[in-house]
Order: C-alpha cells, then structure tokens, then sequence
C-alpha cells in the first residue's frame, strides 16, 4: 500500500512494525503536495525542509524507544494556528507576512505527541465562509468531481477547506480544523471525509486567530471516525491560557468509536426537514437511521423548537465578536500597513483595514458593529443571546430522551465555484445545519455516508451532549461501519 | 455651613461626583503574567497578551481580583460575587485590541460610603456608586519625533480600579477631603500607592451647578486631573463656568473637558455628539467572574485596621486629641511606626516625640517614614531611657540628635558621649551646696517669698552640672535644702 492511502491507525501500526518510516510517510505527503497542491491549493504554506527534520527526529524518538502517541504522523495545520516561526496568515493579507514568535496550544500539544507538520492548509479568511473562496490565497478545488459536469471546479466547502481537501485528496492523512458555524462538519462532508467539532472548550483557544471566540472550537479531519479519535485526544485538555477551556480529563476517545450503539436512543429533529432539501439527502438521512436501528439503537422523534432561529442568531453573534476581534489588525503594531507620510492615524486605519480585510470579512466586520451599536444592540445582539440560551435550552430538553442526534451535515452536495457567490444568504444557509451546536457548545461530528446521483459525497451529522465526544464518535463509528463508504475523490495521490 | 457661589442673578450650589481611576498594586497586569513596575525601558513590560498579538487571551489576575475586593470591603461596599468582564470598543493606536476589558454591566463591587471630614469639623458621608476592574492602555508620545508618534505599551493591560463616587460632594473643599480620604483608605489597605505625580491615582470630576433647592443640572466632566489640588481648583472653575453660562441665558451643554493647570480653566475636550459609541459587549474570552463568599470573609477578615477606626482608637485608648490621633493616623506607616513607639509606653509622651522631634528630623534629613533616620525601635528604646532615669529630657533631645546623625541606638551614643544623668545624691548635694552659696542674695529674696526664683536655682545647678543632674533629684535637693518660702 502507498503511504499516502494510510489511515493514521494504520500508519501508526505500520510505523510500530517498523514496515514503515516517519520519513517515508512524510516524504511520500510532500511529493502528492507538490504534484497536487499547485492545482488544489489546499496549502498556503508548505514547510517541506522542516518537515524532513521533523520526521527524521520523529523516526530518532521511535529508535529510542520514546514515541509518542502520534509519533511520526505528518498533519495540514489549518492556518489559523499560529506555529512558531512559521507564517500565519489566516488566509487574510492582513496577516500575509505575519510569523508568530509563538506555538498555539493545540499544536504545541500534536508536536508533543510526535506529529509532524506538512504545512498551513488554505482557509476562508479569517474562517469567515463556507466555500473557501474568501482566501487571499485563492480557493481551494474539492478533488471530488461531479460525474455530469467534470471539468466544473467544485469548492471543498469551508472555512476549512484547504485542511478537508489535502486529507481528501491523500495529500495527508489528518489536518486540524476550526469550526464556528461548521467549518469542519461542512468541509468533511463536501470532501468525504470525516470531521468532529468537540465540546467547547474541550481544545484550548489559545494561538488560534479568533474568529468569533464563544463559538470557536479547534477539531481534527482524517478519512475514518478512528482516526479523528487519535487526533482529537492530542489536541484535547485543559489549558490554564484559555479561561474557557474545560478543566476536566480527557477520555480515550478511540476506545469509543467501536462501541456500538446497542439501547441508545437516537433523537430525529423535525425542525431539521427544511424546504428545498435533496431527496438525496433526505433519503440518505433515512438511510443512516435504519443502519443505526439495525445496530441496535432506538429512533426517537424529537422538537428542537427553536431551530429555524439559529441561522440569524448566529449571524448575529458570530460577526459581534469578529467585528472586536478583528479590531486588533490596525496597522500599528504587526502585518499589514498601508499609510503614506504624514496620513493620521485614522487614514492608516482606513487604507490598511480596507485594503487588509477582503470583501466577506468587511461586510461581517460591518454586520457585527451595526448589532453592537448603541439603539440596535437591544433589538440584534441582547436578542440573539436570548435566543442562543433558548436553542440550548432546546437540546437540553432533548437530552431527557436522548443519546445523541442525527441529521444530515449541509442541505447540499459540494457546489460548483461561483454558483452561490453573489449571495450571501445563500452561502449562508450552508451552515443550517451546523450551526445550533456551535450556538449550544456542543460535539458534533460529520461522517461520509453515501454519494450523490452525481458521484459526490454526503454527510451525516451526530450531535452529542456537553463533553460526549465519546457518545457522538460510537454513533459516528455505527454509521461509518454500516454505510462502508469507500469512494474515493477523482484527484488524489 | 454650605458652600455657596453668589452669581450676578443669585447664589449657585455645585454639585460633584468623583470617578477615580486607581492603579492596583500588583506585580502582574490584570490579564497577562507581566510586570507592572513603573519607569521601566518602553515596551519592555509587553507579553503578546498586551499587545493584542492574534490569537492570545486574557486571563484574570487573581491577586488584582483580591485586591478589588479589599477596597470594596474597605469602602463598606457591597461585594458581587458574580460579576462580569465587557468590551469597551475603540480604536487607538495605544489600545492594542482594539477594545478595553472593562466592567460595565455587572462591576464587582457596588454601593459603599467613605466618611469624610472638613475643616470645621464637620462630617459626612459620600456615596460610593460601584467599583470595577479594567485594564490600563499604552501611552502615546508625540513629542519624540518631528513626524512620527512612539507607542510605548508598558501600561497595556495593568490594572485599574475605576471607583465611582455618587453626585454627594457640594463645595471643592469636599471633593478633596474626599478623594484624599479615597486615596488614605487605598494605601492603607495597600491596593493603591496613591502616587499621583505618576498616574497612580487620577480623578475625572464631575461638576455641575443648580439653584438651591433645585433638580440636578447638566453635569459636564473633567477629565484626568491628576493632584487633590487641582481637583479643588478644577470643581471651582468649571462651576464658575458653568454659572456664567447659565446667567447670560445659555446652557451647559454635556461634554468632556480638560483643566489647564496653568490658566486654572475648564476647556472642552469633546462633546457628547462626538461622543464614541463604545458598543460594550460581553468579552467572550472570559467567563464571569464568580467569588467565593469564604474567600471574601477570609480577605475581610485580613483587613488592616483603617485610618478611622484607628484615629478613634487612639483617641478612646491612648486619650491623644482628635487633633494629634488624626495627624498620627494620616498614613498607615506613621501609626505603624507610632504604635511601635508607644507600645507598653506612655502614649502621649510617644505621640509627642513621633509628632514633634521625629517629623522635624524627617524634614530635615529629607527623608520618610518609610525610611526614617531613627528606626521605632531606637525611639522608643530613648524613651525608656527617660523612663529609667538615666536621661533627663533635655539630654534625651541631645541624645536624640546624635541618634539622627550617627543612626546609632540610644545606649551607644549615652555611653560613648557620658551623657548618663547624674542620680548621685551626693554630687547633687554639692553642687545644690555650691550654687546656694555664691547666691546668697537669691537664697533670702526667695525665702522672702518670691518663689518664682526656683527655677532660677534649678537652672544653675543645672548648668553647674552639666546638664546631666536628675531633674527630680536636683528639684527635691532645692526644696529641701531651701525649705519652704515665707508667706
């Protein structure tokens, strides 16, 4: 088998064995990135002569007996992460040259455990999108094709879309994500692969360029529900630099992946059948339900009532804080600066922001400070905070009956570049599904569960309670074991 | 007695509120591990927290939440123990985030009262409205380059205690007396080192005028006056202002002003249309801010004892004056090293010696009571001395200078110098002997009656000794030796 087809699992296994090098592994990565990543442009930045080292001194550890639990796993860091004298860039050219003198914390932590870093994978700037054509850096094609139309450019879905298309397309077996709204969930399920966003707080925001901080939770992609257990276990623990992370202990999260179903009850919201969804998609989701009856689960209907609200809460909430967090990239201090001698220093803010912050980000920058602003703030931000209580207050309800929840992942398939780009709104609605557990703090987790008509990959999602991850990846394993999803996208290593 | 301005039309009342900003005494910023000392090269008290690099977070100090929680206790204020941190959004280029982490809705303290006293007298009590917790921003120096402007970010993120008084203050006498009372109880509790020459402590003054009997008025804001001085000064200006606005049929309009120190004037910083609009928020990266009420009882319970409570003890246990108890108790460190002085002696002689010859010596070595020239200690090891006998009180002022030239203890200098008082009956005999003889004149005319020459004989045995004669043992010897005038 060729090192780029390994799963973590079985890299890890072949490593132990020895039939395989962390060098080789990373080697092999780094070849399918420099014959594919001029076409996808799933990375941002490629840290090839570090790497080598990186697997050179990870295969060292191994001979010394030292390996860590992800020892010699080469990974795509979404570029979000700020890494230590690597560039990070947030897809934005606000932060184009911008090289933290630091390590985020859930890097630092793969880095313990023996990971070894390809390079930055490509994102919607500053994670604000779903597509992945918000970059500074260019969109990233999703290696899969739709079977009428091959020659269209399909996007990878975002914000994460550089970290799904490289684990896709075999450019690396596992990539960190963010996920706000389900830039992780959307994008595992566009590429067919799988993603789990964890409880918030579960990963420490720390190093992580802030998007919208009460919604931001880093998650791994890897091609299996097991593989996405190993990751997430590095990057989980408390972290005493982020005041919201969870100080409590991090479970094997890979023990649960096999451990079926048996008397869970399923929960079916029926808030989740919107209009205008693919019969596919609705056929698919039936489809997962009866392979999670047949192991052995029992299929409740239950109300989340409020869920028709959570799209506008979020969009609400979500650009309310990046309109504060991104008040920091002024020009003064770090990146970008566009000023000419003598302008004030309201004229370095103008030309720097405008000319830093791409279209998308300007108009949620622009959003969130019009729901802040006195007179309005009541009606928008006061508003969707009580509605944001109210959603979660709806799946604490549903934990009475429940288990976990199952719906599909995105009302659609991967769509072509340009096809919903001129509306926001309906880029929007991409997240409809996604975004009540980031409104609740939730696990969630997408997992590839069937094609299309047209040969793309579908999703569904699990939604588990408060700090279940384990709960949400036995359910994930169930669909994953029954659905046998083995396609695989047409451009790949 | 209340403080009236006569205008042209009628006399004016002022009204005054005080929102005080107080650096806390801490070694950490409020929400990043670094140092607070102030005077440090620019830019090098910076963690990337501070200066708002992407992807850092706050986390609270828990010794600055301490030390919020003891001025609220000091100022008999209630104590939240659930509060919560806010943005205040605004773009400067010495506010690295882009937002300060504030209190607004929900601050950790709320209504107390400070007592204050006033020259006659008189006492009252001012309204405390809320304190709360906020970072500090940078500094921006425009006067080091002929076209750039320096930022230096070592302020970045310490922590401020904004203390809100209520609109309870009527004359400037007031508003000092009050924040001077503010500033005592901070240092005594030690979350404050009240240092205003270096922004430790600044105050944003509230003023307004109305009729008495009146509604309140407009109120217009002076920021940033940095001495007690000056806030007095500033009350009394933006009031007359603001009278005189009044009289010609105008009106005062809301808005920030600034006092210029040199011209004793008021002039407008900005005004309320051009107000920002801070759209405060709560900040996501922290989660409320929840005490525990055991925690809270163990901070009241290691409260020092404040400046009031001691003045009244000094005064209920010792017997000093209101007078003497309230110079002794004006810093913590002078009742400190006072009682240290008084203890298991006699007070008022204490209270005299700290108040008279030690605050004349710090004075004149230029030097405080952090770092006295003559330690507690020493001082009251002099006194002892006098207690004993072995000194006189004029020697023990002899003594007392050496103490303050050499810095060395009480005993040294008496053995070194022999200034030990002479209690040997017999050399005091003689010289009792000695001085009656060449003054036989005196000797009669007193036994004639004029009893005042005492003192006279008292002075020349003295003299003839020295100085060093035991003042009781010399008085007895006269006495004795003179027998009792005729009436």
């Amino acid at each position: 088998m060729r090192p780029t087809d390994l799963t973590i699992a079985e890299g890890l296994a072949a490593l132990e064995r020895r039939e395989l090098s962390a060098l080789e592994w990373t080697r092999a990565c780094l070849e399918a990135i420099e014959r594919l990543n001029p076409r996808l442009n799933a990375f941002i930045t490629v840290t090839a002569e570090q790497a080598i080292a990186a697997a050179r001194a990870s295969d060292a550890r191994r001979a010394r007996g030292e390996a860590g639990p992800l020892e010699g796993v080469p990974l795509a860091i979404k570029d979000l992460f700020c890494t230590e004298g690597v560039r990070t860039t947030a897809a934005s050219r606000m932060l184009e040259g911008f090289v933290p003198p630091y390590e985020s914390t859930v890097t630092a932590q793969l880095k313990r455990d023996g990971a070894v870093f390809l390079g930055k994978a490509n994102l919607d700037e500053f994670a604000m999108g779903s597509s992945n054509l918000t970059s500074a850096f260019g969109g990233v094609e999703n290696p899969w094709k739709r079977a009428d139309a091959p020659e269209l450019r399909l996007v990878p879905g975002g914000s994460s879309g550089g970290s799904a298309a490289a684990v896709a397309a075999r450019l690396a077996p596992g990539a960190t994500g963010t996920d706000t709204g389900g830039s992780i969930r959307q994008p595992a399920a566009f590429c067919g692969i799988a993603g789990i966003k964890p409880t918030y707080g579960r990963c420490s925001r720390y190093g992580i360029v802030a998007f919208a901080s009460s919604l931001d939770q880093a998650g791994p992609f890897a091609r299996t529900v097991e593989d996405c257990a190993i990751l997430l276990r590095s990057m989980s623990g408390h972290d005493p630099k982020d005041s919201t992370s969870a100080d409590r202990p991090v479970p094997d999260f890979r023990a649960a992946v096999s451990r079926g179903v048996k008397g869970l009850r399923i929960g079916v919201p029926r808030e989740y059948r919107v209009e205008g969804m693919p019969a596919e998609i609705e056929a698919l989701w039936r489809q997962g339900l009866a392979w999670l009856r047949d192991a052995g689960a029992e299929i409740v209907e239950i109300s989340l009532p409020h869920t028709r609200h959570a799209l506008p809460t979020y969009y609400v909430v979500a650009p309310a804080e990046a309109s504060s967090n991104l008040a920091r990239y002024d020009g003064v201090r770090y990146g970008l600066r566009v000023a000419q001698q003598g302008d004030h220093l309201r004229a370095l803010y103008e030309a720097t922001r405008a000319e830093g912050f791409g279209r998308e980000v300007q108009r949620r920058i622009l959003i969130g400070t019009y729901v802040l602003s006195a007179g309005y703030y009541d009606a928008y931000y006061l508003k969707a905070q009580k509605v944001r209580a109210l959603i979660a207050r709806d799946f604490a309800e549903a934990w009475k009956t429940v288990d976990a929840i199952v719906t599909p992942t995105a009302p659609s398939a991967a769509f072509a570049e340009g096809e919903k780009q001129d509306d926001p709104v309906a880029m929007y609605l991409n997240d409809i599904f996604t975004v009540t557990a980031n409104l609740a703090g939730l696990p969630g987790i997408s997992v590839p569960a069937g094609l299309d008509a047209k040969g793309l990959p579908l999703g569904l999602q699990v939604i588990g309670r408060p700090f279940d991850e384990e709960g949400v990846l036995a359910v994930g394993g169930a669909i994953e074991r029954a659905a046998g999803f083995r396609a695989a996208p047409e451009v790949r290593a | 007695m209340s403080y009236v301005i006569e205008g042209t039309t009628g006399p004016w009342e002022v009204v005054i509120g005080l929102e005080v900003h107080a650096q806390v005494l801490s070694r950490a910023k409020l929400f990043s591990g670094a140092p607070t000392a102030f005077g440090a090269e620019p830019n090098s008290q910076v963690s990337f927290v501070d200066a708002g690099f992407p992807g850092m977070l706050p986390v609270i100090n828990r010794e600055c939440v301490a030390q919020a929680v003891r001025t609220g206790l000091g100022l008999n204020a209630e104590i939240h123990l659930w509060s919560r941190f806010d943005r205040k959004n605004y773009f400067y280029a010495d506010l690295p985030q882009g937002y300060q982490i504030s209190q607004y809705a929900y601050p950790i303290v709320g209504r107390g009262s400070v007592e204050i006293e006033l020259s006659d007298g008189t006492r009252r009590k001012v309204g405390i409205t809320r304190l709360h917790l906020e970072q500090d921003a940078g500094k921006s120096l425009h006067d080091q380059h002929p076209t750039k402007s320096f930022i230096d970010l070592n302020r970045s993120g310490v922590a401020l205690m904004e203390i809100v008084s209520e609109p309870d203050m009527r004359s400037p006498e007031e508003a000092g007396a009050y924040l001077a009372k503010l500033r005592q109880i901070l240092r005594y509790l030690g979350t404050c080192d009240g240092n205003m020459e270096e922004g430790s402590l600044r105050a944003d003054v509230n003023v307004s005028v109305r009729r008495p009997g009146e509604g309140f008025r407009t109120r217009c804001e002076v920021k940033n006056v940095n001495s007690i001085r000056f806030v007095m000064q500033a009350v009394e200006a933006e009031a007359r202002r603001q009278i005189e606005v009044w009289e010609q049929g105008g009106t005062v309009e809301q808005e920030t002003r600034l006092f210029d120190t040199a011209r004793g004037l008021t002039r407008s910083m900005r005004s309320k249309e051009d107000a920002h609009d801070y759209r405060y928020f709560p900040d996501p990266d922290l989660p409320p801010l929840v005490l525990d009420a055991a925690w809270v009882e163990g901070l009241r319970a290691a409260l020092p004892e404040l400046p009031d409570a001691r003045r009244a003890r000094y005064m209920r246990d010792f017997g000093l004056s209101a007078y003497d108890a309230g110079v002794l108790t004006a810093e913590r460190e002078i009742a400190d090293y006072f009682e240290a002085v008084a203890a298991g002696r006699d007070p008022k002689q204490a209270a005299n010696w700290v108040m008279g010859d030690l605050f004349a010596a710090l004075n004149r070595t230029k030097r405080d009571i952090i770092d006295p020239p003559v330690s507690a200690a020493d001082l009251g090891a002099l006194l002892d001395l006098m207690a004993d006998g072995t000194l006189s009180g004029k020697l023990a002022k002899e003594v007392f200078e050496a103490m303050v030239d050499t810095g060395r203890p009480p005993a040294a200098i008496v053995e070194e110098r022999g200034l030990r008082q002479v209690t040997d009956a017999g050399a005091i005999e003689a010289a009792v002997e000695a001085v009656l003889a060449a003054n036989a004149d005196k000797v009669a005319e007193y036994r004639a009656g004029k009893e005042k020459l005492f003192g006279f004989f008292v002075g020349q045995v003295m003299k003839a000794m020295a100085g060093k004669g035991n003042p009781a043992l010399v008085n007895e010897a006269l006495r004795r030796r003179l027998g009792r005038p005729e009436v």
